[in-house]
């Protein structure tokens, strides 16, 4: 500490007198930074929250992750092969089943996957609506051109019309995608993370690998945690708004700064494994143990996936 | 089984354990005029010392001193880049680490409690990260279940067991670092740092498992610039000073007691205090409160 002495006077001062917390009548605009930060916290809380729903008591947590896992991948695969839209949708309705069967939400989980939905697959399929680039029987008609529309050697036909095998062919598609979509959310919100990785030993994914992505997943939240001190101490120390190039520099070296301390906690993690005893083969402890309910419930999965196939072959 | 003298080159499958250490005040670390260098700084200048099976010895000294490294060198992390340190009488060097029975026993010897948790807690769950060392030793699994069922039950763990490290207090990290090594049953244990940033209660918790430690014959090895720290769990204090050398090396009460010593070694410093309205200096530790009237 330096001698009272040489403490400059204005850092002893009061300032103006304390804080005229008064308002200046316009208020600033969320910047990019603060989005970021905003951003960095709702995946550490959504990753929370995961965790949380995977220690509750319920069908798919108590089922073994392997089970689980192999059962939920087949149903997935099965879906993505079936074209009869209400046999979808009673794979979807199963889904429904088991997320309530597993103490989640309904209203969340539906909301969890339709909210993007309709965003991502409707944007793919809203194309193949229209006769003009997937022919077909006019459902109904948007606009009458009044004679032949061509572009070059393309020919758009007389209307713009919504057709029935389009509509037939959209609708297929998302519900396909969302069912697909809910499987995969159950499987990771059902699942502790590590033992979603462990499962995946199963399907021979190679050790380091699984390794590396579990140690990744780890650190991430770590670096996550560093990121956000850093954009909120600039918060903290901010007056007014900064200019995007002032964001950019800021961004750019907070990268810089995360990467070294990523470097240095990379050392430091290495040296700890070797510490105590990792000398590049990775081992991990399996605990998995299956039950008659495990079988049980991959048994009744099966027979709804060949049911579900079979009769999507019958109907068409 | 023989071992070979430090001056030896690395054995083949020398097995190195306090076993062959039966009892007390048989030196376990010799460190011979070690020197190390970052790539802009002198870490170690020429420091030797040694330490004796059942010490536990407190590594003294300001930031930059050297502690970190010392510790680092006495796990076989890094290398001095003069001088050598012998263990259990071999030579601690790269080469003799790259022996698979060597390094076996050296490691489930020796644990090393980092400072900085994060760094030490990288498996997913709290159960895998007290049972990675206990696996990479080679146990038989029955063996690994009950060590680290044995860990979780003695800290207190057994809450967190499935939980994954990013989401516990620092205190609990800390913990859960300290069982992950307990697990090995190490003979020798470095703490770098263990009370930086704990809350009371924890810092109290480690400091009693500590002591306990010592009671039941451990070495420990402790780096840091606490000196109330110090004179709770050390036996002997060695001082490192801002120039990387021995400052000083001997009983703790002896060291605490010497005050030029400790303002040498930026250790304390005259500090103003008011006391009963009257301001006066003396000296002051850096950390925790350490009055030297």
């Amino acid at each position: 500490m330096t001698d009272e002495s040489s403490t400059p006077d204005w850092m002893t001062g009061n300032g103006d007198g304390g804080c005229q917390c008064l308002s200046a009548g316009h208020t600033r605009r969320e910047s990019a930074i603060q989005k970021s930060v905003i951003g960095m916290s709702h995946a550490i809380r959504n990753s929370l929250f995961s965790e949380r729903v995977a220690s509750r008591p319920g069908l798919l947590q108590e089922t073994d992750p392997r089970v689980k896992t192999a059962g939920l991948l087949g149903l997935l695969v099965a879906t993505s092969f079936l074209r009869n839209w209400y046999i979808i949708l009673a794979i979807y309705g199963l889904t429904l089943v088991m997320a309530s069967a597993s103490s989640i939400s309904l209203l969340f989980f539906i909301k969890r996957v339709w909210l993007f939905v309709p965003v991502f697959a409707g944007i793919i399929a809203l194309p193949s609506l229209f006769n003009i680039f997937r022919p077909g029987d006019p459902l109904f008609t948007i606009w009458d051109f009044g004679r032949e529309l061509s572009l070059g050697p393309l020919s758009f036909g007389t209307t713009l019309a919504v057709t029935h095998q389009g509509l037939k062919g959209a609708v297929v598609l998302i519900l396909r995608v969302a069912t697909s979509v809910s499987l995969a959310v159950l499987w990771a919100l059902t699942t502790h993370w590590a033992d979603l990785l462990k499962a995946l030993r199963v399907f021979l994914v190679p050790r380091i690998f699984l390794l590396i992505l579990s140690m990744t997943y780890r650190y991430i939240f770590l670096i996550l945690g560093l990121a956000t001190d850093m954009f909120t101490a600039r918060t903290s120390r901010m007056v007014g708004s900064s200019s995007p190039r002032e964001d950019r520099r800021f961004v750019a070296s907070s990268m810089a700064t995360l990467l070294g301390k990523s470097h240095t906690l990379s050392e430091d993690v290495y040296s700890a494994m070797i510490s105590r005893g990792y000398t590049g083969e990775p081992l991990t402890i399996h605990r998995f143990k299956t039950a008659t309910g495990d079988w049980l419930w991959l048994g009744a999965i099966i027979l709804f996936g060949i049911a579900a196939t079979g009769s999507d072959r019958l109907l068409g | 089984m023989e071992l070979l003298s430090c001056s030896g080159s690395p054995p083949q499958g020398v097995t190195v354990s306090l076993a062959e250490f039966p009892g007390d005040n048989h030196t376990i670390y010799e460190v011979d005029t070690v020197e190390y260098r970052y790539e802009d700084a002198d870490a170690l200048a020429g420091l030797s010392l040694s330490i004796k099976s059942g010490e536990s010895v407190v590594l003294l000294g300001a930031n930059g001193s050297g502690k970190s490294t010392l510790l680092k060198m006495l796990d076989g992390l890094i290398f001095p880049t003069a001088g050598n340190i012998c263990v259990f009488g071999a030579e601690l060097s790269e080469a003799a680490l790259k022996d698979e029975g060597f390094s076996r026993s050296f490691r489930r010897s020796v644990g090393f409690v980092f400072q900085n948790s994060d760094a030490q807690l990288f498996s997913p769950t709290v159960r895998d990260e007290i049972a990675f060392g206990p696996l990479h030793m080679g146990l038989p699994p029955e063996e690994i279940e009950k060590r680290t069922g044995d860990t979780l039950h003695i800290l207190g763990l057994e809450h967190l067991s499935e939980r994954p490290p990013y989401h516990l207090s620092g205190g609990e990290k800390k913990k859960v670092a300290l069982a992950s090594v307990l697990a090995v049953g190490p003979d020798v244990l470095l703490f770098d740092e263990p009370t930086a940033g704990l809350d009371p209660k924890t810092e109290s918790f480690l400091i009693r498992l500590i002591l306990q430690l010592t009671a039941a014959g451990k070495t420990i090895i402790t780096a840091t610039q606490d000196l109330r720290l110090a004179a709770e769990i050390a036996g002997r204090i060695v001082v490192l000073g801002e120039d990387h050398k021995l400052a000083g090396d001997g009983p703790t009460a002896a060291i605490l007691g010497d005050r030029e010593l400790l303002l040498a070694a930026n250790l304390i410093h005259d500090h103003p205090h008011r006391h009963d309205g009257i301001e006066h200096f003396h000296p002051h530790s850096h950390l925790k409160d350490h009055h030297g009237h």
